[in-house]
């Protein structure tokens, strides 16, 4: 059984007979209990689904309707619900949420006979890009377990790379789904704002967030993008993506379209592998018809900044409903003043959550608001305005996913600025709500580079054209796990 | 100078749903916690919907009150930790970064004297806290969230009130206007709630928070104003403070509580896109809003010639000009009017009566028609009256059975004016001389027909009978 197929692939496989949806899954679990321990990827895994396996088998054997999804296992990042199980968001604070919805992506994903084989590791919250700072152990990286997966969905990027699931879903905040993805090589797609509903993601920073898919190929993440999609009355941010298909004429190309190479993201910070990456990269897509041009974005040099500011301020208002008086973990209330119990129960939060959270009620209060919060939010205005104009006159944006390669596990946990300084290059994307994604491209000593594409909102069709386009002049090797 | 200034909160108690999910707005209705859902308890990974007609009725509230209203309206998040909120903020509306909350500048008339409303906002309730115990050292607070996330309009006017009757008088006002609107039923209890700011001449302004209704909130100004005005006249500062109504021993108390000094690190709620409200829609909402209370009030009085006053008692009840509309026709106007203010408003002057009263329209009509025609005595009628709001039986089974018609048989009634003429020699004499006297037979022609002899008729039998013309 050859675990590792793409997902059209493997419904091809199902459909055709060639394979059964229980043996398969039943090889992914055994998957897991072999690899998981080395790489972590995942909180808990649902032993309990080869029913459900069987059931689909008996209909694809049956010539019944089956979904598009025929049974394949898939991991899901902990912060987005699944009814009736546990959605931790790796937090010791959320240790015992149950909560009693789906989230909408995970209703359509049922809909279409996808099977949940776990619920994936995350920096607690989504707040981190390594996933040290989940509170159940750090995930590692299938290429290398010495070193991170990348963040916040670590987990999910690692289930994908090391076989352990065919696709997973992330959630990306300010990179949250690309950067983990370019670490372990894999696809990762964030969607323009409002695509995907959120409905039943757990929120961090909910304006600039999104659900995304984290794929072993491109056309995986159109295939994804196309059930988890749409217009969603739970969600009033959702944007009417005209049941867009994604998929259909995804090889179309980049003949004639004008790429930007973004001068900001590639500098001084970048590192030499990195920067060869993307000199590669900008002559792999001239040589695909593409005319490329280095184009400025001024606004890109204080978007940490503001990314963190905006973040921070949505953080600590999404998370003060965490008081534990509702649900969250067995803390008695009797004999406590309400104010001296939500102390106390908040210190289940681990250190990163509380660092942002106490930036959060810093930036946007009284006296600061006009020195932090609402700089950011001029910033986040005018990166929107100046990467509006941009493209007014080119069709694609590029640069590397993250400016270095993957480090070793605890290199850079002591050293927050410096993990900040590792978002430059995704936190655009999400501060002006256009769609980018990451595609695999190099692997230089044994750790993977990968490359982001942005497109303008709701191009994200073309987008996944472009990335196809790039993802074919690529030949990687196999991941060593 | 005094002056005042008011906040009222009033819960749009007439929508279907609450603010942001689909739970009912009517939550009274419930057992404990049992009107509630993911949405609004703020269960991790939920989020607001919002609810259109929530929009559209604050909207209405704000056209009504001659306020601005602004082409987009925007939701904020007003953040502070206490238990009946169960996402430890608070979505709602703000001025701050331009005019986005449904309601900008505005004024009302009070008499002669006019009030400026500063905003109008639409905002959710949060939840009930119910507290257990005794001592403060055994109490336990539960919490019912039932109320969270209930829509509800803040009203904030400029401080133009100087005494606490233009605070009463605006208030009626306000709560005809509301119900007039169909938004909401200010006698609901909590259903409008308020905080004041209170200031004398010389003195800060002191805001009075948790008055529980309409009637505590004139008496906590006239409070707060005797409590200054003492307070000055020993030459002792007035600070400026937060202080809370006691509505058990009808006083404010400062609260200890550093809630001036909160700050609610306001900003954008992004889980809620802007809200559009374009000319077109600005339009169908003004053309849908019922007639004001004003214009019903003068139609009364030109086209059917109702007393100024009775229109003016009228126009401003929304229970009752209802009636009115559906009970009237050209002809019996006046006269369904005058059953409505005379009688019926007495009958049924508590919220409990009205809603067990069986009276329809069709009821009015045909009583005011038949006291028209002379088929029931206006005396009579009250006595239809009363056995139609128990019953609602219809109105001639009513007149048969409490044998209430108006005897307008010409034969029966002449016997009894034959028998009245014998037994009453002497004022057939007396009346034969002062012919103003024959109502004195009138009367006791009446007496024997338990007021149900036709009067006209009733004149006309005893002046061919004794010959007086
Ligand atoms: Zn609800």
């Amino acid at each position: 059984m050859n675990l590792k197929i793409s997902a059209l692939e493997y419904v091809q496989e199902v459909q055709s007979g060639n394979i059964s949806v229980e043996d398969y899954v039943s090889k992914t679990i055994e998957r897991i209990s072999k690899v998981d321990e080395k790489i972590h990827a995942f909180l808990s895994v649902s032993e309990n689904v080869l029913d459900q396996a069987r059931m689909i088998d008996k209909k694809v054997r049956s010539g019944e309707k089956v979904g598009a999804c025929y049974g394949m296992p898939i991991s899901i990042k902990d912060n987005i619900c699944i009814k009736d199980g546990k959605t931790t968001c790796a937090s010791k604070m959320l240790e015992n949420f149950v909560a009693p919805y789906d989230a909408t992506v995970i209703q359509k994903l049922k809909q279409q006979d996808a099977v949940f084989v776990g619920k994936a590791n995350l920096d607690e919250f989504a707040m981190g890009l390594t996933t040290e700072f989940s509170a159940y152990g750090a995930s590692g990286n299938p290429w290398n377990t010495d070193y991170v997966p990348g963040g916040s969905s670590g987990g999910s990027a690692a289930s994908v790379s090391a076989f352990e699931c065919v696709a997973s879903l992330g959630s990306d905040t300010g990179g949250s789904v690309r950067n983990p993805a370019s670490f372990c090589s894999v696809v990762g797609y964030k969607p323009t704002y409002g695509l995907i509903s959120r409905f039943g993601l757990i929120s961090y920073a909910n304006s600039i967030e999104q659900i995304g898919p984290l794929t072993r190929t491109v056309k995986d993440s159109a295939f994804m993008l196309n059930i988890i999609s749409g217009l969603d009355t739970n969600d009033n941010t959702t944007i009417d993506g005209n049941e867009q298909d994604f998929l259909s004429g995804i090889e179309y190309g980049i003949e004639g379209k004008k790429i930007g190479i973004i001068k900001e993201m590639v500098g001084e910070g970048t590192a030499p592998e990195v920067l060869a990456a993307t000199n590669d990269a900008v002559s792999k897509l001239e040589g695909l018809g593409a005319t490329c041009e280095e184009v400025s974005l001024d606004m890109v040099k204080y978007s940490v900044a503001a990314y963190y500011t905006i973040t921070a301020t949505e953080a600590g208002s999404n998370l003060a409903r965490y008081d534990n008086l509702r649900y969250g973990y067995e803390f008695p209330v009797e004999g406590y003043e309400f104010n001296s119990y939500i102390a106390k129960a908040r210190r289940r939060f681990g250190p990163e959550v509380t660092r942002r959270m106490i930036i959060g009620g810093f930036v946007p209060s009284a006296g600061q608001a006009g020195k932090y919060f609402l700089k950011a939010l001029k910033v986040k205005s005018k990166l929107t305005r100046e990467v509006g104009e941009v493209f007014e006159r080119f069709d694609l944006l590029v640069a590397p996913t993250v400016p270095v390669l993957p480090f070793k596990k605890g290199e850079k946990i002591d050293d927050p600025i410096a993990l900040f300084q590792v978002d430059l290059n995704t936190v655009t994307a999400n501060l002006t709500g256009r769609p980018a994604v990451s595609v695999p491209f190099a692997i230089s000593n044994g750790l993977p580079i990968g490359m982001q594409l942005i497109a303008d909102s709701n191009h994200d069709k073309m987008l996944l054209q472009a990335a196809y386009a790039l993802e074919q002049t690529v030949n990687l090797p196999e991941v060593p796990i | 100078m005094t002056m005042i200034g008011l906040e009222i909160h009033c819960q749009l108690t007439n929508l279907n749903s609450k603010l942001f999910c689909s739970c009912k707005a009517n939550y009274r209705e419930f057992e404990i916690n049992q009107n509630i859902c993911p949405v609004c308890m703020g269960l991790p990974g939920s989020l607001p919907r919002l609810n259109q007609e929530a929009v559209k009725k604050a909207m209405t509230i704000a056209m009504a009150l001659n306020c601005s209203t602004p082409e987009k309206i925007a939701f904020f998040r007003k953040n502070y930790f206490y238990p009946d909120s169960p996402k430890n903020f608070q979505i709602t509306q703000l001025n701050i970064y331009g005019d986005t909350s449904v309601g900008g500048a505005g004024s009302i008339m009070v008499g002669d004297k006019k009030i400026r409303i500063t905003r109008i906002q639409l905002e959710e309730d949060p939840g009930r806290l119910i507290y257990e115990g005794s001592s403060s050292k055994n109490q336990i607070t539960l919490v019912d969230y039932n109320r969270a996330g209930t829509p509800l309009v803040e009203i904030v006017t400029e401080p133009d009130f100087e005494t606490p009757k233009e605070v009463r008088d605006f208030l009626n006002i306000l709560s005809d206007i509301l119900s007039n609107l169909g938004v909401a039923d200010p006698s609901l209890e909590g259903a409008m709630r308020a905080d004041a700011n209170v200031s004398i001449q010389g003195g800060k302004k002191v805001e009075i928070k948790n008055i529980g209704s309409f009637h505590d909130l004139e008496k906590a100004a006239h409070f707060e104003i005797t409590r200054q005005e003492s307070l000055h006249s020993r030459d002792i500062e007035i600070v400026q403070e937060t202080r809370h109504w006691d509505d058990q021993r009808k006083i404010t108390v400062s609260s200890r509580s550093k809630e001036e000094d909160l700050d609610y690190r306001y900003f954008l709620e992004g889980d809620i896109p802007w809200v559009s409200i374009d000319a077109q829609t600005h339009e169908n909402l003004r053309s849908e809003m019922p007639e004001s209370i004003s214009s019903k009030k003068e139609r009364y009085v030109s086209k059917y010639g109702i007393p100024i006053q009775v229109a003016d008692v009228l126009s401003s009840d929304k229970f009752y000009s209802d009636l009115f509309e559906k009970a009237h026709t050209d002809s019996n106007a006046k006269e369904v009017a005058n059953i409505i203010t005379t009688e019926l408003m007495g009958l049924m002057d508590t919220r409990e009566k009205r809603e067990s009263s069986k009276i329809t329209s069709t009821h009015l009509r045909e009583l005011a028609d038949a006291i028209q025609t002379g088929k029931v005595s206006r005396n009579s009628s009250k006595n239809a009256l009363h056995e139609i709001l128990k019953t609602g039986k219809n109105l001639s089974s009513v007149i048969t059975e409490l044998e209430l018609g108006n005897v307008s048989d010409e034969s029966e009634l002449l016997e009894i004016v034959k028998q009245v003429i014998s037994e009453e020699s002497q004022a057939v004499e007396q009346a034969k001389s002062n012919p103003q006297t024959i109502n004195f037979l009138v009367g006791k022609v009446m007496q024997k027909t338990k007021g149900k002899a036709d009067p006209a008729l009733t004149l006309d039998l005893l002046k061919k009978q004794t010959g007086i013309s």
